[in-house]
């Protein structure tokens, strides 16, 4: 049963949200705009920046530029990341004394933290030493975010009424993303975590013996540092394995609900500062009212789902919802929310094991997934993501009001609408081809923990998180083998999954991105038509009500066909697979 | 607009124009069902299967691919071979698939053979008038019609039928244009001026004029039309272009639907047959408007033909919907050609009488329109009745620009009117002097927009005519209903700032351009599209030309020069300048028809997927050990459908026809309705977003109660 105090804490959290957006909005506004802080002295640190990567703050690039920027910023991120996992043997800081990454995972890892997926085939704390978690994970998850943060801004300076044809310089606006936004607001929320009991310390594992009298070790490490960005970030690779159901991670209600926050904060409050840029607060709000709408229905749909429970608890006898790979210190709303918080989020932190959830309960976060992760989506994609599904609205709705389409005064030409396609199917065709790749092959078949529908859930799931640069996962599915031995000797990548996976989130991050960068490209410096009361307004109810359609259209038909075979399935039926 | 009967006799009599939307002289609309067209149209479909010319149109190309797929399947079954694509569907419901499915790209193909052969029909009617003549050269001797070069001048005489498009360079005759303009009233062509341009095919009546002809052989306006509505030059337009990569791209992702489900399927145990994935393929991918897209386009342009109204590019009838701004000239646009009198205004003691009978003198002899109206104001004021000159020992003075007054010598009296300073000088000259109310009022006529003409008898002057400009009936509710539309009007006149803004005022016009000239023109134009906006403009001038090609959208009178012809991007053969109202409409139906299926065609997807999915996997994961179960899966047929294969065959019969339902919706367009942008959607998404969504639950539905229920499926 749902009950009045849970709606309370929902309705509580969408209100903070709500209250956060133009505030974080208007501060990322200044920050980009920036020109002032650069001139003061506060941007010393910034002109340092300039100095070293010998960039003229004012120089201008075209999208090509930019892109090319883009790409070799993550390239280079790539290959440090690599290089740094592949020979964790000989760095410091490694108490637990763990071996080098094999090639496959260390594939995979790398693609998953440089397209800001975090997709972990691996356990952190039995796999990697406390060096690859602070200088090759949590630096990626700084620069991943900033990435995207600056193709947002790019992108959005595309749409508005400039006269330039260009789209910023990505060094500039990657600088100050990393400067101003994330550093500061990751610095401040590990604080607060520190002081709410999360670990940060470089001490080896604390060994102690259960209250059953079992030898145990607990590994500690700096976790607050990495957990604050894995958040803002909308990262999601948690420190330990079980991520932010860890106490170590998330120790309380109130830290349960920061962190969410703290997911969601940057691509809501991009929203706003998109409606600033472009000169016109309510597109910005008809935006983030879209995707609120989104979140708000999935989230209402899991509460119910899970408090209800699923047929097969019934036919056991077991009332009182589904609390099974739940922690009580959150409850069911407090997992509820975190899951759709996740999922809509390209983050991919999880309170609890998303494979225990109901079969619609677990629909929802794939579904969620499956919209191309635009519900605010990742810090920056979200928001680029959500840009290209309004242009397809715009083409077919303006045509409906009879005139050639136009968004924000530009016209939505041939190049665009191409350009779009690319961006917005690439993403669901990655998967489904991935998902039929795997579900047909025994390379596949070897990933899959459960059996029956669970087992393509799983499945889907994997590959569905990796190309929308989720990065949650339905727990079974495992791309790196284990045995329980010291230093990690003996463990192995299952190659085709760490591959397939692998080039599915770095095609699923780069295509759209470079897609999208090419739209602002031609958009830019184009003349913006003034509007008129035969132009059709896109700040209001009836088109946002038209892009939550086109959005549900689009995920809708693509996956129906493989949600019926794994969620629905099992919400439908109480029979217990295998 | 009608009912006016001050036309002047040298205008263009075609240019009274029918109310929008009501049917004026317009060409025959022809009926949908005509059986020529409908059986060419259907051998034409046939012919259309062709792979080489369906592969232009990705969505009906997989609907043919997968249609030849199904057969070859069937073929197979219905020779007793083993083929695994089939699984165990049985040979019926292979065929029945596959001829549905060549069913669906056969209506597709109908729908665009039945606009083209609306157009061809048309195309007909003209071809007939392109009658092989023999032209006579001014130097001597005589040539086919057909070999006339650029450049070469001909004679024509009363009774001939001008062999190719030109302008007049001398003499002047009277025209039946009707074969091109369906208007049987004969229009006036004369050299120099605006109404120089001659078009082929057309005959003259009486006179004789000589014509420099002004076409390449077989460019002719008449071939031009001919080509454009059979559609053989016609080119996808740019939404056109971009709607079909959103509909390819569609398709694509529909077919990796469909193929990465049968390993899905797989994986649960169910069995997929060719024939049904094929048939959820066509199913989801958006058939209806891949079906309709040509046709609509090819259906847009013969709308504008059936309105007289010569598009050169499909291009520019796109362009039309999304006019902004609107150029219109005033005279004869906004106002009657020719300004009438209103008023008379006597000075200090001077009765009304006096005056009216002195103006009424003066203007019986005058054939302007000017004049004309001083006579009837005289009369319907005062009474004062006409009288014949002719007995009395009358001189009529006529105007001459260097008088700039015109009257009549009647009995050793002088009555003269005219500009206000012209007549003061005459005054002087006759030894008198002009009161100063004279001046006064004068002033305040021009003050208020119209034009004063002082009236003198002698030295004396009695007084002034106001002659006003006068604001063609019904312009006020058009430019409302462009307003509506979201379009600006701005009135263009020669008229100093202070007329043109009295006019403006009472005709409606949002805004208004004064002492235009071509040059002023041009740089509003320029100065509108550096605003991102769209300019359209009427005009028949040589000197419109520029602005006429600089517009976005340049409608040019038919009964104007052949430069303004040329530069426009329409022609309007009515010469209607307001005529616009409807090519804006014309252009915007075209354009919301698009979407509207569109969203139509992809709403019903979802109904199709009720329809499909169930059926698939109606057995999928049912509890083991028993046969005939049905899996959890069953409990989402909502729509009850009779068995699996009736609830596919259902889909697709659904899906096939939909098209020919919607062929006539298609060639008519959606109707625009001047909403204002938002209400607009609302109200197309509501109809078709929302219909498009439930129709086909109720649509499949009633199509199984056949298939199932009578047939047995």
């Amino acid at each position: 049963m749902t009950t009045a105090q849970g709606w309370l804490q929902v309705g509580l959290f969408c209100a903070l949200l709500t209250a956060l957006t133009p505030l974080l909005g208007a501060y990322m506004h200044k920050v980009f705009r920036g020109d002032a802080i650069l001139a003061s002295s506060a941007g010393r640190v910034e002109r340092g920046f300039y100095r070293i990567l010998r960039v003229d703050p004012g120089e201008e690039q075209d999208w090509k530029a930019y892109a090319r920027s883009v790409l070799v910023v993550s390239l280079g991120s790539w290959l440090l990341l690599y290089l740094i996992l592949r020979t964790q043997g000989i760095h410091p800081f490694n108490p637990a004394g763990f071996s080098s990454g094999p090639a496959d995972l260390s594939f995979n890892t790398a693609s998953s933290f440089v397209s800001n997926t975090n997709w972990q085939f691996y356990a952190g704390e039995t796999t990697l030493s406390n060096f690859s978690q602070m200088a090759g994970l949590a630096v990626q998850n700084f620069v991943s975010a900033a990435v995207g943060i600056a193709v947002a801004i790019a992108v959005i300076r595309g749409f508005s009424n400039r006269s330039l044809s260009t789209l910023g310089c990505f060094w500039v606006d990657f600088t100050r993303a990393l400067l101003y936004v994330l550093l500061p607001i990751a610095f401040a929320l590990a604080l607060l975590f520190v002081s709410q009991g999360v670990v940060q310390s470089l001490a080896p594992a604390r060994a102690f013996t259960s209250l059953e009298g079992a030898e145990q070790a607990i590994a500690l490490g700096p976790v607050a540092s990495q957990e604050a960005i894995k958040l803002l970030g909308t990262n999601g690779g948690g420190f330990f394995n079980v991520n932010s159901a860890m106490p170590f991670e998330n120790p309380s209600g109130l830290v349960n609900v920061v962190q969410m926050l703290a997911i969601l904060a940057i691509p809501a409050g991009l929203t706003a500062t998109f409606g600033r840029m472009v000169g016109n607060r309510r597109q910005g709000w008809m935006i983030y009212g879209a995707m609120f709408a989104f979140f708000a229905a999935a989230v209402a749909i899991v509460y119910a789902a899970e408090a209800h429970g699923s047929p097969a608890q019934h036919l056991a006898g077991i009332a009182g919802g589904n609390l099974e790979g739940k922690e009580t210190r959150f409850g069911m709303p407090g997992t509820s929310l975190f899951a759709v918080v996740t999922t809509v989020a390209s983050c991919g932190a999880v309170n609890a094991a998303m494979e225990s959830l109901t079969g619609i309960g677990g629909a929802i976060p794939m579904a969620n997934m499956m919209t191309g992760e635009v519900i605010f989506g990742g810090v920056g994609s979200g928001l680029y993501s959500m840009l290209m599904f309004v242009i397809l609205a715009v083409f077919v709705a303006g045509l409906m009001v009879g005139r050639t389409p136009e968004l924000l005064g530009k016209k939505i030409g041939a190049r665009e609408v191409k350009l779009t396609m690319i961006g917005t199917l690439a993403a669901p065709l990655l998967a489904l081809v991935a998902t039929a790749a795997a579900i047909a092959s025994g390379h596949g078949l070897r990933s899959i923990h459960n059996g029956g529908p669970q087992g393509f859930s799983e499945t889907l799931y994997a590959y569905v998180s990796q190309a929308n640069n989720n990065g949650s996962a339905f727990a079974g599915y495992t791309g790196f083998v284990q045995p329980n031995a010291p230093g990690n000797a003996g463990a192995f990548g299952l190659t085709f999954a760490d591959l397939l996976g692998g080039g599915a989130m770095l095609a699923g991050r780069f295509l759209p991105l470079v897609a999208v960068l090419a739209i602002a490209g031609a958009l830019a410096g184009r003349t913006a038509h003034p509007d008129g009361p035969g132009t059709l307004r896109t700040d209001t109810a009836t088109f946002g009500a038209l892009t939550i359609g086109t959005i549900l259209l689009v995920a809708l038909l693509t996956f129906v066909p493989a949600l019926l075979l794994g969620p629905v399935v099992q919400g439908l039926t109480d029979r217990m697979f295998r | 607009m009608t009912g006016q009967t001050l036309a002047p006799p040298q205008h263009d009599p075609s240019a009274a124009p029918g109310e929008p939307g009501r049917d004026g002289p317009r060409r025959r609309a022809r009926s949908l069902l005509e059986p020529a067209i409908l059986t060419t149209a259907l051998l034409d479909a046939l012919r259309k299967l062709d792979p080489r010319r369906m592969v232009r149109n990705p969505v009906m190309f997989v609907v043919e691919v997968g249609a030849l797929l199904t057969t070859l399947v069937w073929a197979v079954q219905a020779l007793g071979g083993e083929i695994a694509g089939a699984g165990d569907d049985p040979a019926w419901y292979t065929l029945t698939v596959a001829v549905w499915l060549w069913l669906t790209a056969i209506f597709g193909n109908f729908a665009e053979a039945i606009a083209e052969g609306r157009g061809r029909a048309q195309a007909a009617t003209l071809r007939a008038m392109r009658r092989e003549t023999l032209a006579t050269l001014r130097d001597g001797g005589a040539k086919p019609a057909g070999e006339l070069l650029l450049g070469d001048v001909v004679v024509v005489a009363a009774g001939e039928t001008i062999p190719g498009d030109g302008t007049v360079i001398a003499g002047i005759a009277s025209v039946d244009e009707s074969a091109i303009t369906g208007e049987s009233a004969p229009v006036i062509r004369e050299a120099g001026g605006d109404r120089s341009a001659v078009t082929g095919g057309t005959q003259v009546l009486s006179d004789e004029i000589v014509v420099e002809i002004t076409q390449r052989p077989g460019e002719s306006f008449l071939d031009r039309m001919i080509a454009l509505v059979e559609g053989a030059s016609r080119r996808k337009t740019p939404n056109e272009i971009a709607l079909g990569i959103l509909l390819a791209g569609l398709t694509l992702i529909f077919l990796v639907v469909v193929v990465t489900l049968r390993p899905f399927a797989g994986y649960a145990g169910t069995a997929t047959s060719i024939a049904t994935l094929v048939s959820l393929l066509v199913a989801l991918i958006p058939t209806t408007i891949g079906a309709l897209l040509s046709a609509i386009g090819i259906a847009g342009m013969d709308r504008l033909v059936r309105r007289n109204v010569l598009a050169l590019s499909g291009r520019a009838v796109e362009a039309s919907g999304d006019v902004d701004v609107l150029l219109l000239d005033k005279t004869g646009t906004i106002t009657l050609g020719n300004r009438q009198a209103a008023e008379f205004v006597p000075m200090p003691g001077v009765s009304e009488r006096e005056l009216a009978e002195a103006a009424q003198l003066a203007s019986l002899a005058d054939e302007t329109p000017e004049g004309r109206s001083i006579v009837v104001l005289a009369k319907e004021r005062l009474g004062i009745r006409g009288r014949e000159l002719a007995g009395l020992d009358a001189r009529f003075v006529p105007f001459t620009a260097q008088t700039r007054m015109s009257g009549v010598d009647l009995g050793g009296v002088s009555v003269r009117k005219g500009a206000g300073d012209a007549i003061e000088r005459w005054i002087e000259a006759a030894g008198g002097t002009a009161p100063p109310a004279l001046t006064t009022a004068i002033e305040r006529i021009a003050r208020d927009g119209g034009t004063p003409l002082a009236v003198a008898r002698d030295d004396r002057a009695l007084g002034v005519i106001h002659l006003k400009d006068v604001v063609k009936d019904g312009m006020r509710q058009r430019f409302d209903h462009l307003r509506a539309m979201g379009i600006r009007t701005v009135m263009v006149t020669g008229d100093n700032p202070l007329t043109a803004a009295k006019i403006a005022r009472e005709a409606g016009v949002d805004d208004f351009l004064a002492e235009a000239t071509p040059e002023a023109k041009l740089a509003l134009i320029r100065e509108h599209q550096a605003g991102g906006r769209m300019v359209a403009m009427t005009g028949d001038g040589t000197n419109d030309a520029p602005a006429l090609a600089q517009a976005d959208v340049g409608v040019a009178m038919n009964s104007g020069t052949h430069a303004a012809r040329e530069a426009g991007n329409m022609v309007d053969l009515d010469s209607d300048p307001t005529k616009l109202i409807e090519i804006v409409e014309v252009g915007k139906q075209l354009l919301i028809t698009r979407g509207a299926l569109t969203t139509f065609s992809i709403a019903n997807d979802v109904a199709k997927y009720f329809a499909i999915l169930p059926a698939i996997f109606a057995a999928s994961y049912a509890a083991s050990g028993d046969e005939t179960a049905t899996g959890p899966l069953d409990a989402l047929d909502v729509m009850d459908l009779g068995s699996p294969r009736s609830a596919i065959v259902s889909a697709i019969v659904f899906n096939a026809l939909v098209i020919p339902l919607l062929v006539p919706l298609a060639l008519r367009g959606v109707r625009f309705r001047p909403l204002g942008a938002t209400a607009l959607l609302r109200r197309n998404l509501l109809v078709y977003g929302l219909g498009g969504l439930i129709a086909p639950f109720v649509g499949i539905k009633l199509v199984d109660l056949v298939v199932h229920n009578l047939l047995g499926a």
